[in-house]
C-alpha cells in the first residue's frame, strides 16, 4: 500500500485511541520492572514518569517529563501501550515524547507547569493527549486544544479519593445540567464556563463528554476505584496507589478485577481481602495551599 | 428455549452479545443498533460480562481494547470456555482489533511474551501491532473482498495476520498482511468499523448470523 494512502493522526484516530482504553486501569510506572508487573496485572497502559505523584511532592523542586532513557526502556520492555507526562505548555518535551514513541501524552499539573498562560497546541501532535480538568469549562477547554481524553485532576500523590470524587461529580451534574436548554441558555452556558459553544452544544445532545473521561487523582484501592467507575468515569488512572502499596501486584491486581466489577459488592469484597496495606496518603486538609497541584492549568 | 417453539416475538429475535469486559463496547452496541435499524430489523444486544450469558448469544463480538487485558479477564470470569463452545456450535464471533487476536490460534514473539491468553477459534497466526505504534496508527480506504467499492478502515494500533491456514478466506490485506479474514462462522478485522458510521462490515456479520439462525443444525 502506497504511503501517501495513509491518513495518520486524525480526530478519529486520537480518541479511537482513548476509546481502546475503556473499562481498564492505567498505571503510573517509573522503571520497566514496574511496566511488567502492571502489564501482567492486566492494565490496559502503563504511565512513565520520573516519580510518583506521591513522591514528587515529597521531594519538591521542579518536576519534569522523565529521563528519555527511562521511558524508552518502557516503551521496550512492554507490548501495552506507553502513555507519558509533559509539562503543562511545555510542546518541547511533548515533541521529545511523540518521538521516543509515546503513545499518548499526558499534559499534566502533576508536573511543574512551564507556561504559566498557553496550554499545549494538540492539535499539532500525531499522538493523543489526555488532560486533568475540574470542571466541565476546564474540559471543553482542553478539547478544544485537542485533547483526546480527559480525566478529572483530583489530588494526585495524596491517596485521598476526595478531590476526584469532587471534580467527577462537577462534571457529570454540570453536564446533566444542560439536558433541555434551549441554544440561548447554551450560549450562555458557554460564556459563563468559558468554553467553545459547539462543543457545549454536542455536550448538551450527547449527555457525555465528547471524549472518554477517566477518573485520576488519589484513587489508592479497589474501591476507590470502583467509587470512580460508579460515578461514571470511562476508567481510570492508579498513580501513587500502586507502587506506595504494600504488595503492588496484588494491589495492580486487585483493582483491574475491581473496576470490571464496579457494581459487584461481593466481587469487591472478595478482590478486597488479603492484598496488603494501601498506600498510606495524606489528607488533604494538611496540603498547604502551595501545594495543591489542581489548581495548576485552568 | 426449553424445547417449545418460539411462539412470541422476542423469542424470534437474534440475540446478539458484545464482550463488555474492557475497550469500544458501546461504540460496537450503538454501531449494531444503528446497522439493524438501517436494515429495518431488530435484535436484542446484550452486553457479557460475566459467564453464563454466551450460551445465550445467537452471536458473539469481541470489541477492540486491550488483548492482555481481555484475555486476562475472559479466563477469570470464564467466558472463554464459553466462547469455544459456543463456536463448536457455529455461533457465528466477530472480533475487532484486540478481538482479532484473541481469536487466534497462535501469535508472534510479542503476543507470547504477554503470556497472552488466545481463544484459538482460527487458524491463523497473528502479529500484536502489526503497523507499528500510535503515531503511526492511520485511516485508509481498504479494498474489502465482500465489498463493492472501498471501506475506510481505521487502524488502531492495529494487529494483522500473518499465517493462515488453508480453510481461512482472506477479505482484505494491506501489503503482505492480512487485515480481514473468515474462517466458518469466525470474522476477524483488524480495524475498527465500530468507529465509522459506514456499516457495510456490520451486514455481512448480520448476514453470517441469519444464515446460521435458517439452518442451526447445518453443523
Amino acid at each position: 500500500m502506497e504511503l501517501e494512502k495513509l491518513r495518520h493522526g486524525t480526530e478519529l484516530i486520537k480518541r479511537g485511541f482513548a476509546k481502546m482504553q475503556k473499562g481498564g486501569v492505567i498505571m503510573d510506572v517509573t522503571n520497566a520492572e514496574e511496566a511488567k508487573i502492571a502489564e501482567d496485572a492486566g492494565a490496559v497502559a502503563v504511565m512513565a514518569l520520573h516519580a510518583v505523584p506521591a513522591d514528587i511532592r515529597k521531594a519538591g523542586g521542579v518536576a519534569r517529563m522523565a529521563d528519555p532513557m527511562v521511558t524508552a526502556d518502557i516503551i521496550d520492555t512492554v507490548t501495552i501501550p506507553v502513555m507519558a507526562k509533559a509539562r503543562i505548555g511545555h510542546f518541547v518535551e511533548a515533541e521529545i515524547l511523540q518521538a521516543l514513541g509515546a503513545d499518548m501524552i499526558d499534559e499534566s499539573e502533576v508536573l511543574t507547569p512551564a507556561d504559566e498562560k498557553y496550554h499545549i497546541d494538540k492539535t499539532e501532535f500525531t499522538v493523543p493527549f489526555v488532560c486533568g480538568a475540574r470542571n466541565l469549562g476546564e474540559a471543553l477547554r482542553r478539547i478544544n486544544e485537542g485533547a483526546a481524553m480527559i480525566r478529572t485532576k483530583g489530588e494526585a500523590g495524596t491517596g485521598d479519593v476526595r478531590e476526584a470524587v469532587r471534580h467527577m461529580k462537577q462534571i457529570m451534574g454540570e453536564i446533566r445540567q444542560l439536558a433541555g436548554k434551549n441554544k440561548e441558555e447554551l450560549i450562555e452556558v458557554a460564556r459563563e464556563i468559558e468554553a467553545p459553544i459547539e462543543l457545549v452544544m454536542e455536550t448538551a445532545q450527547m449527555q457525555r463528554l465528547p471524549v472518554v473521561n477517566f477518573a485520576a487523582g488519589g484513587v489508592a484501592t479497589p474501591a476507590d476505584a470502583a467509587l470512580m467507575m460508579r460515578l461514571g468515569a470511562d476508567g481510570v488512572f492508579v498513580g501513587s496507589g500502586i507502587f506506595k502499596a504494600e504488595n503492588p501486584a496484588m494491589m495492580a491486581s486487585a483493582i483491574v478485577e475491581a473496576v470490571n466489577n464496579y457494581d459487584k459488592p461481593e466481587v469487591l469484597a472478595k478482590v478486597s481481602k488479603g492484598i496488603g496495606a494501601g498506600m498510606k496518603g495524606i489528607s488533604i486538609d494538611t496540603i498547604p495551599e502551595e501545594q495543591v497541584l489542581q489548581t495548576r492549568g485552568w | 428455549m426449553d424445547g417449545k417453539p418460539a411462539s412470541t416475538f422476542s423469542g424470534l429475535m437474534m440475540r446478539i452479545g458484545v464482550v463488555a469486559i474492557q475497550g469500544d463496547v458501546s461504540e460496537h452496541v450503538e454501531s449494531l443498533e444503528r446497522a439493524l435499524d438501517e436494515q429495518g430489523e431488530r435484535a436484542k444486544i446484550i452486553t457479557i460480562k460475566h459467564s453464563g450469558t454466551v450460551p445465550e448469544c445467537d452471536a458473539v463480538i469481541l470489541p477492540g481494547g486491550e488483548s492482555t487485558t481481555l484475555g486476562r479477564l475472559l479466563v477469570q470470569e470464564g467466558i472463554d470456555d464459553e466462547l469455544r463452545q459456543a463456536s463448536k456450535r457455529g455461533i457465528p464471533i466477530m472480533g475487532t482489533c484486540a478481538g482479532m487476536i484473541l481469536l487466534a490460534k497462535a501469535g508472534n514473539s510479542l503476543v507470547k511474551r504477554t503470556h497472552q491468553h488466545l481463544l484459538g477459534l482460527m487458524d491463523v497466526t497473528v502479529n500484536r501491532n502489526a503497523f507499528g505504534r500510535q503515531y503511526e496508527s492511520f485511516e485508509t480506504e481498504l479494498d474489502v473482498d465482500t465489498l463493492d467499492s472501498p471501506y475506510n478502515a481505521v487502524f488502531i494500533r492495529a494487529p494483522a495476520i500473518v499465517e493462515a491456514g488453508e480453510d481461512v478466506r482472506v477479505l482484505a490485506m494491506i501489503d503482505d498482511k492480512i487485515v480481514a479474514a473468515q474462517q466458518n462462522n469466525v470474522l476477524a478485522i483488524a480495524f475498527h468499523p465500530e468507529l465509522t458510521r459506514d456499516s457495510r462490515m456490520h451486514y455481512y456479520f448480520l448476514d453470517m448470523i441469519r444464515e446460521k439462525r435458517s439452518s442451526p443444525h447445518s453443523d
